[in-house]
């Protein structure tokens, strides 16, 4: 369900398609960590033999009733506090009722006229500029089973281990206007839920599913027919399915077709999307309140003391590392896109002391490294935080020039052991790179001396060249300084050294 | 053992619960009669499930507790459940084809509260299919000794209905069959059926008895209670069903377990007894007025106030209950459709034609009517007009009663407009059925409790009750006033004629 409002909350850049405005909504069905079900006692598990997690209530047999999981309405609530949403005092529970084999009791306990989390918005930066979506509400429902076509010659299996698994359903309105920019919507609430501990966000097994609403317009033009592209559960299909789907719609106006409102579904084998149902083929759904669940009542206190309980937000941390850190706020922004980053961070930060080297390795040589490798930041592969701080400790204190730094780096990420390393072992392997390579910084002014002695010796027209006052002439002589010394000597220390000799 | 003065069958629940503690009788030896007076009386089609191996088992486990000094207040004593309520050692029909042969792998909670206290279970109790009627005509479930679903019958009068839904709960009361049995009420289906068979029966405040077990007919509704032949059985009985459920079931009250026998023996004097003027209209019977003015005479004699009150909106029950709960049950019956339990068709060509073909078969007329009312009216563009409309009335009955009760402490007046019908005679004619509920269904919208008292019967000899409602949570007023009532009355001990004693 969504409802499609004439109303962009931030104007997005003109990103036309063929002269045609892409506008998209999303409805993501985030899977809550809760141990057991939304309304009975069953474990959530994921993997488990089929039906083995499906209790009484769960199958609907006759005489069981929903008791809500109060788990569920606490990471409701996590969401709307981070979200900036209005927690409603009193929210009801409604029956979506329609018959299918993988929903046993003919209807889903869902939220329709009054849902818990009204409002809110997400920001993200999308090409470092920062974007905001607006949320119309996240509400509380019960997942269905499974209908399992493949095992079965000529029949269908039913699993009712998923049939009650809580979910969160946070709709946007039509706020994004391409699929790089739903992409990152669906990222940054990815990255939000998981901060919040709310869902732990595994794509592969469904736990965070997206459905996007995409209809083109001529600009300034009213909205057009919508198609809902349903259950996108990889960032990758999720782009290339808006994208086919927009090249599709675009193609049948110019064509002269009309767009029918329609469900579709995207087949990442063939790149493209195809309808499932039309709106013809809509169901009535008869929603109406569950006589079995009172209204959802939320005491004010009760929310005072979630938000007291959650933990610092993405945004507020931002805030907190431009003004703790001096960081510019883009540094800020980005180090907060996962908490595992910013977390990360800090600990470099502690160990080394010096926030802005901390953050210029996270975003950069880390950060190159992460992607190249396709690894999260958490891999065994990564050097622990504090072994990172130990390296830049190296270049703060002058033992090590960043450039060295970044070779001993490439060292500590190459091995192909996958053991889980301790700070030791990164130490032993650190100490031993520099040992090996030669990277120690040249501290002896001695050593630098001689080589000053050599490069003034060879470079004579250099040297008369900035006693007539050429600077630049110095600074040929500080590199060739450098060169000679191979990059290990320090260049505060050559200048301070260079100039006592030429003065 | 000395053998009790009186057959075992004519003692009160109260009376046999203290035999048995005393050990006067055992409880295999209460079981073994009740279960040979059962069988003998399967003309009355009261049970659709018994199994004596399961009772004497559960009657020689209750003998040993007995031996042990077990406090249970219902150690040994024989009850039967109406067969809506889901049990292990039973099978579970609601009275409908759906569910033949259907084994619940759990007790409702009621069932499990009564046996914690001792209660030996005699089997299980006909009904309307789904608790959908008023005359106990709708089973489609065969009792025992019968081989095809027949109507069950009224033991004051063989070829009359007991009323219903819980029809067969009357019924086994009302031939001392048992002592006390369970029922459910969702409009009435408990103090109709009383009121024809000449039993006590009460309906609990919404909310009072847990619904974990009970085959939901409409949720917001459905209230579990207990028919005996007096108010303090009614009240000793209510006593150990009721009490919160917070983990299964999320209607019920967050309020202690209550004994209603508490109240009983507390003076009526001054009491104010409300008289809805909309209770006495057109519709009702010259012997059902008669004995109900009868009654509230005796109350006035007892010390207690007749304050005239209204009820104005009163007929307007009945369209707002026919809207109410068919809606939620279309919703409630979606569940039996042939994929986990229950009926399957046979043959079908695809999963459309599965589910078209299981519940046509699996339902009868008149939950198929329900359905199909109910789903109507959540239907997309009727759903304001219909199900929100009954909804606002619904509120308004509710606060109707509350103006009542600035005036008055409870509410009396008739249960029914008639006594029993005969059997067939309104079977053709649904709205004849519903219109006879109009005056159960108030209190049953407004969630207040409500209880049917025997008050006399009419030239024909059929019993006639009298119906009192409180506020909510007052069943130990109510009870205390229909016990004090059977304390200067005899109908509720007289037995119906043409049953063997």
């Amino acid at each position: 369900m969504s409802v499609q409002i004439e109303k962009a909350a931030t104007p997005a850049k003109s990103l036309l398609v063929r002269g045609y405005e892409v506008v998209i909504g999303f409805e993501t069905h985030a899977q809550l960590s809760t141990q057991s079900k939304i309304f009975s006692r069953a474990s959530t598990a994921f993997g488990a033999e089929p039906n083995t997690q499906a209790c009484a209530v769960d199958l609907a047999l006759p005489g069981t009733l929903p008791v809500m999981n109060k788990g569920a309405v606490e990471r409701a609530i996590r969401l709307g506090l981070a979200v900036n949403a209005h927690i409603a005092e009193k929210s009801i529970f409604a029956r979506k009722n329609y018959f299918y084999p993988d929903l046993p009791k003919g209807y889903q306990i869902s939220q329709f006229e009054i849902p818990v989390v009204q409002g809110g918005d997400v920001e993200f930066l999308l090409d470092g500029e920062p974007r905001s979506v607006r949320l119309v509400r996240a509400h509380l429902e019960e997942d269905a089973g499974k209908s399992l076509h493949e095992d079965f010659i000529g029949q269908s299996g039913i699993d009712l281990n998923r049939a009650g698994t809580p979910l969160l359903e946070i709709v946007t309105e039509p706020d994004m206007r391409s699929s790089a920019e739903a992409v990152a919507y669906a990222r940054a609430l990815h990255g939000l839920v998981t901060w919040i501990g709310i869902c732990d966000g595994n794509m592969q097994e469904g736990s965070y599913r997206c459905d996007a609403n995409v209809s083109v317009r001529k600009p300034g033009a009213p909205l057009g027919t919508r198609r809902e592209i349903k259950n996108l559960n990889s960032f990758k299909f999720m782009q290339q399915a808006i994208d086919y789907e927009v090249r599709w719609q675009i193609e049948q106006i110019e064509e002269g077709h009309v767009i029918e409102q329609a469900t579709v579904l995207f087949d990442p084998a063939t790149g493209e999307t195809r309808a499932m149902r039309t709106k013809e083929d809509a169901a009535d759904y008869r929603y109406f309140p569950d006589p079995d669940l009172p209204p959802l009542m939320i005491a004010q206190s009760w929310i005072d003391e979630v938000r007291a309980a959650m933990p610092e937000l993405p945004q507020a941390m931002a805030k907190r590392f431009e003004a703790e850190y001096e960081l510019s706020a883009y540094d800020a922004i980005q180090l907060t896109q996962s908490k595992a980053m910013a977390t990360y961070f800090e600990t470099v930060t502690k160990t080394c002391g010096r926030p802005k080297i901390a953050a210029n390795w996270v975003l950069g040589e880390l950060s190159a490294f992460l992607n190249k490798a396709r690894i999260p930041i958490d891999d065994v592969l990564v050097p622990i935080p504090t072994a990172l701080g130990a390296l830049l400790q190296k270049v703060e204190e002058g033992e090590l020039l960043n450039n060295a730094a970044k070779i001993v780096f490439k060292d500590l990420v190459d091995r192909k052991d996958g053991e889980i390393w301790e700070l030791a072992a990164f130490i032993e392997r650190m100490d031993k790179s520099i040992k090996d390579r030669d990277l120690g910084q040249m501290n002896d002014s001695s050593g630098l001396e001689a080589i000053l002695d050599e490069v003034v010796a060879a470079n004579a027209k250099s040297v008369e060249e900035f006693r007539q006052g050429k600077d630049k002439a110095f600074n040929a002589l500080v590199g060739q300084i450098m060169k000679a010394s191979r990059g290990k000597a320090n260049p505060a220390q050559v200048n301070e050294l260079l100039r006592k000799k030429l003065s | 053992m000395t053998r009790p003065d009186t057959d075992l069958h004519d003692l009160s629940l109260v009376a046999l619960a203290e035999q048995l503690r005393q050990r006067k009788v055992s409880a295999l030896e209460t079981a073994q009669h009740f279960l040979a007076r059962a069988k003998a009386h399967d003309a009355l089609g009261a049970f659709v499930a018994r199994d004596d191996a399961v009772t004497l088992a559960q009657a020689r486990a209750a003998d040993e507790r007995l031996a042990k000094g077990s406090t249970g207040a219902l150690e040994g004593v024989p009850l039967a459940h109406k067969d809506i309520f889901v049990t292990r050692d039973f099978a579970s029909t609601a009275g409908s084809r759906m569910l033949l042969g259907y084994r619940s792998p759990f007790d409702a909670t009621v069932v499990t509260r009564l046996a914690v206290q001792g209660a030996v279970t005699l089997g299980k109790l006909n009904c309307d299919e789904f608790a959908m009627g008023s005359a106990n005509e709708n089973s489609a479930v065969a009792s025992v000794g019968h081989n095809r679903p027949e109507p069950v019958r009224n033991p004051w009068n063989l070829e009359h209905i007991p009323g219903g839904s819980s029809g067969a709960s009357a019924v086994a009361v009302a031939a001392r069959l048992l002592p006390a049995s369970t029922g459910t009420d969702t409009g009435g289906s408990i103090r109709q059926p009383a009121s024809f068979c000449g039993v006590t029966g009460i309906k609990p405040t919404y909310g009072r008895a847990s619904r974990y077990g009970m085959i939901a007919f409409a949720s917001s509704l459905d209230q579990a209670g207990p028919m005996a032949r007096s108010a303090e059985d009614c009240a000793v009985l209510l006593s150990h069903m009721c009490g919160p459920d917070l983990d299964r079931d999320s209607t019920s009250l967050d309020l202690p377990p209550e004994d209603f026998t508490r109240a009983l023996g507390d003076s009526l004097k001054g009491l104010r007894i409300g008289v809805p003027t909309e209770f006495f209209g057109a519709g009702v019977s010259d012997d059902v007025r008669a004995a109900v003015d009868a009654a509230l005479a005796q109350y006035e004699k007892l010390g207690a106030l007749r304050v005239p009150v209204s009820l104005p909106r009163t007929e307007l029950s009945i369209p707002v209950y026919y809207i109410i709960a068919p809606a939620e049950a279309s919703s409630n019956l979606s569940r039996f459709d042939g994929v986990k339990f229950g009926h399957r068709a046979a043959h079908y060509t695809d999963l459309a034609d599965m589910y078209r073909k299981t519940r046509s078969e699996g339902f009868g007329d008149e939950v198929k009517r329900r359905i199909m009312i109910g789903t109507y009216v959540l239907s997309h563009g009727y759903y304001d007009a219909y199900y929100l409309q009954a909804q606002k009335i619904r509120r308004m009955l509710s606060d109707d009663f509350q103006r009542a009760f600035k005036d008055c402490d409870v509410i009396a007046g008739p249960v029914a407009p008639s006594v029993a019908w005969r059997i067939g005679e309104k079977s053709e004619d649904p709205l004849a059925n519903y219109l006879a509920d109009i005056f159960t269904l108030p209190a049953s919208l407004a969630g207040l409790p409500g209880m049917s008292v025997p008050a006399g019967f009419d030239a024909a000899g059929l019993p006639i009750g009298l119906q009192l409602i409180g506020n909510y949570l007052q069943e130990s007023r109510l009870l205390n006033m229909a016990h004090q009532f059977q304390l200067a009355t005899d109908f509720h001990t007289r037995k119906p004629q043409g049953i063997r004693t």
